[in-house]
């Protein structure tokens, strides 16, 4: 019996903090893997910015070079804060005891995390930060309520601060909008294109093999197109004599 | 050339087999779309253990080590992307054409007398293909492979007395850890793949021991010219050779299509919460198991009352047991005097039909939240309840509403192509 109401919190318990979380609308963004510029432009907010502390710990450097066109000179003298060799992983620096003292909880490795959690929700949540002052951090987050990361772009977007009001059915506090009370080094155009490049980057640090695959696909499809007609015209010469 | 075969023929019954097996066995001419699921299912089985094969070659039993060497094989192993989207797509597709295939068997009585034991050698094979997909699943070690297998394992702790210390011998641990994983390793890339390739060895000796059923459902073996040949028969090779081709390249089709373009298919064939890596601190929103075992998980948590002071979960258990097993006395439920839907009763189609529905239902059911309302009225849990009942109904009826209604005549001859 226990088990079962064990299972049955599994099911149904996380349900419920999901229906939280879609009450969020998502804002749709446009990832393209053959953007070269955006993706090299994302890249570089990624090692900047996001690896410091987060690890994207599958991916290695040689790899973002050789796919995004970025020369490895560059890469060796620009881009590599965490690593001694190209063909290194991206590692953070920081060491997972002291980040769990700095933040309450160890970062994500970024890797795969447009795979986990869609290039939408990832849009969204980087420009959903607003200060909190009641918050640990000072930061909170409307697509992640808490989330324990301090906004860490806060000099590119500037400080929002978030507006609520009241649900009219139900009374509840609901979001309505963001104010800026701070302005950062972009307007809020730059920062909404810089955010696209870095979610683009991120979906394509998830699958780098995507790019490749979709190149190949093509030539499978119509080879196979070619084949179907063959093999069918073959059936029915051999098939001729069946009545 | 002759010459060698003859060597190889005072040696080896290689022209016999040849004969019996492919050039002087006849099929019905009849075949249509649906007979393709057989030779598919064949190709696709030789697909993962080609695959898996290499998957092995870089992938690690470890549960520190499994998931990374995962990505290790989508990102640093030359095409190794491609051999594990291979794989994954084609476990998926392996229950499509499963399915496909039963319910061929469905439409047109297959399993009716005398190909009793070959419907029931397939239901083995479909009852390790499901042991075979749940074992793989775990390998990755994401999220969704490690609570995906907790929940399914801890289901054998409701068998009374037993049941803890079975799911504990399951496990190999007191949780789903590395011995487990390793456990699981040995099962899905020897004891399974082996057991399957015998089966379906077995699958196939029956069937040529008693020929292919058709469309129409009439035996052909009843009606054969002065050399004893079947009239309305045509030897496997070429004919059903080279038509097969045809199916395998319209499915290589989908297969690479899928592959190539749409991978995880919506998160249908590679969850999103597989991801990241098995943490034993985080559940996913929504524990399920991937597409084709949701039929069955609905069934399982369709029962939510205790009966006879057990618990609900033991009769969930039981009863999802239970839905797999009426698979295999479908030979002895449909007492129907015809075999073919073409010539059955109106009744018995619609039956199907509402079956089909139902599986449907069930299914989409398995991957939703029970307290949720998807469908129209009812919450989630109740609408799986009404498929529990017209998922037995269709079984247990049937020795009822198949004798039901008029039959239509069936010809001695098959009449068309």
């Amino acid at each position: 019996m226990r088990n079962w109401l064990i299972i049955l919190g599994f099911t149904l318990m996380p349900g419920l903090s999901m229906a939280q979380e879609n009450s969020v609308k998502l804002d749709s963004v446009k990832i393209d893997h053959d953007d070269k510029p955006s993706l090299q432009r994302g890249a570089k907010l990624f090692v900047n910015y996001c690896l410091s502390c987060h690890s994207a710990a599958y991916m290695r450097y040689n790899r973002m070079a050789k796919d995004l066109d970025i020369p490895k000179r560059l890469v060796e003298q620009y881009m590599m804060f965490t690593a001694d060799k190209i063909g290194g992983l991206m590692k953070s620096n920081m060491p997972p005891e002291e980040a769990k003292r700095a933040f309450g909880t160890v970062p994500p490795d970024l890797t795969l995390i447009a795979r986990s959690r869609t290039p939408e929700w990832i849009y969204t949540y980087l420009r959903s930060f607003y200060r909190d002052k009641t918050s640990p951090s000072g930061w909170n987050n409307i697509v992640f309520p808490q989330v324990a990361m301090p906004f860490i772009l806060y000099r590119l977007q500037g400080v929002q601060s978030a507006v609520f009001d009241k649900d009219k059915t139900t009374g509840a506090k609901r979001f309505d909008k963001y104010e800026l009370v701070q302005k950062g080094a972009m307007t809020p155009q730059e920062y909404a294109v810089a955010m696209r490049d870095l979610t683009n980057y991120l979906a394509y640090m998830a699958e780098p093999a995507k790019i490749v695959r979709h190149h190949i696909g093509r030539y499978a499809m119509v080879f196979l197109g070619l084949l179907l007609v063959l093999v069918v015209l073959l059936k029915h010469e051999y098939w001729r004599d069946v009545k | 050339m002759s010459g060698l075969l003859d060597w190889f023929d005072a040696r080896f019954p290689l022209r016999k087999v040849a004969h019996e097996h492919a050039l002087s066995y006849y099929s019905p001419k009849n075949f249509n779309a649906w007979y393709y699921f057989g030779s598919l299912a064949i190709l696709v089985l030789f697909m993962q253990i080609v695959t898996g094969i290499f998957l092995t070659m870089h992938y690690k039993p470890d549960s520190q080590l499994a998931f990374a060497s995962v990505e290790y094989i989508m990102r640093d192993v030359p095409w190794g992307w491609l051999i594990r989207y291979l794989h994954s797509t084609g476990a998926s597709l392996m229950f499509v054409i499963i399915y496909l295939h039963m319910f061929r068997s469905l439409m047109y009585g297959s399993f009716h007398r005398p190909r009793e034991l070959l419907w029931i050698i397939g239901s083995i094979i479909f009852v390790a293909l499901m042991a075979e997909a749940f074992m793989g699943y775990l390998l990755p070690w994401g999220n969704m492979s490690y609570w995906g297998a907790q929940v399914i394992i801890s289901l054998f702790t409701a068998i009374p007395y037993v049941g803890d210390a079975l799911a504990q011998w399951i496990r190999g641990d007191f949780v789903i850890g590395d011995a487990t994983l390793n456990r699981f390793f040995a099962f899905h890339v020897v004891l399974v793949p082996m057991l399957l390739l015998l089966l379906v060895f077995l699958h196939m000796v029956a069937l040529h021991k008693v020929g292919s059923n058709n469309p129409e459902g009439i035996e052909i073996k009843l009606h054969r010219d002065e050399n004893g040949i079947p009239l309305d028969g045509i030897p496997f090779h070429p004919y059903y050779t080279v038509k097969d081709l045809v199916g395998v390249v319209l499915f290589t089709f989908v297969y690479l299509g899928i592959v190539f373009f749409v991978p995880d298919m919506g998160g249908w064939f590679l969850e999103p919460d597989n991801f990241q890596v098995a943490n034993t601190f985080h559940t996913p929103p929504d524990i399920k198991p991937l597409w084709y075992f949701t039929p069955f998980y609905s069934i399982l948590r369709a029962v939510t009352y205790p009966l006879f002071g057990v618990a609900a979960k033991f009769w969930g258990v039981l009863s999802m047991g239970m839905s797999i097993g009426m698979i295999f006395l479908l030979p002895w439920l449909d007492r129907s005097p015809v075999r073919s839907i073409l010539y059955k009763s109106p009744i018995f189609t619609w039956a199907l039909g509402i079956f089909v529905v139902t599986f449907i239902m069930l299914g989409y059911l398995g991957g939703k939240n029970p307290s949720h309302t998807d469908l129209l009225f009812f919450t989630n849990v109740v609408w799986s309840q009404i498929g529990y009942f017209l998922y037995f109904g269709f079984f247990l009826l049937m020795p009822v509403y198949s004798k039901l209604g008029i039959v239509k005549t069936v010809g001695t001859r098959v009449q068309s192509k």
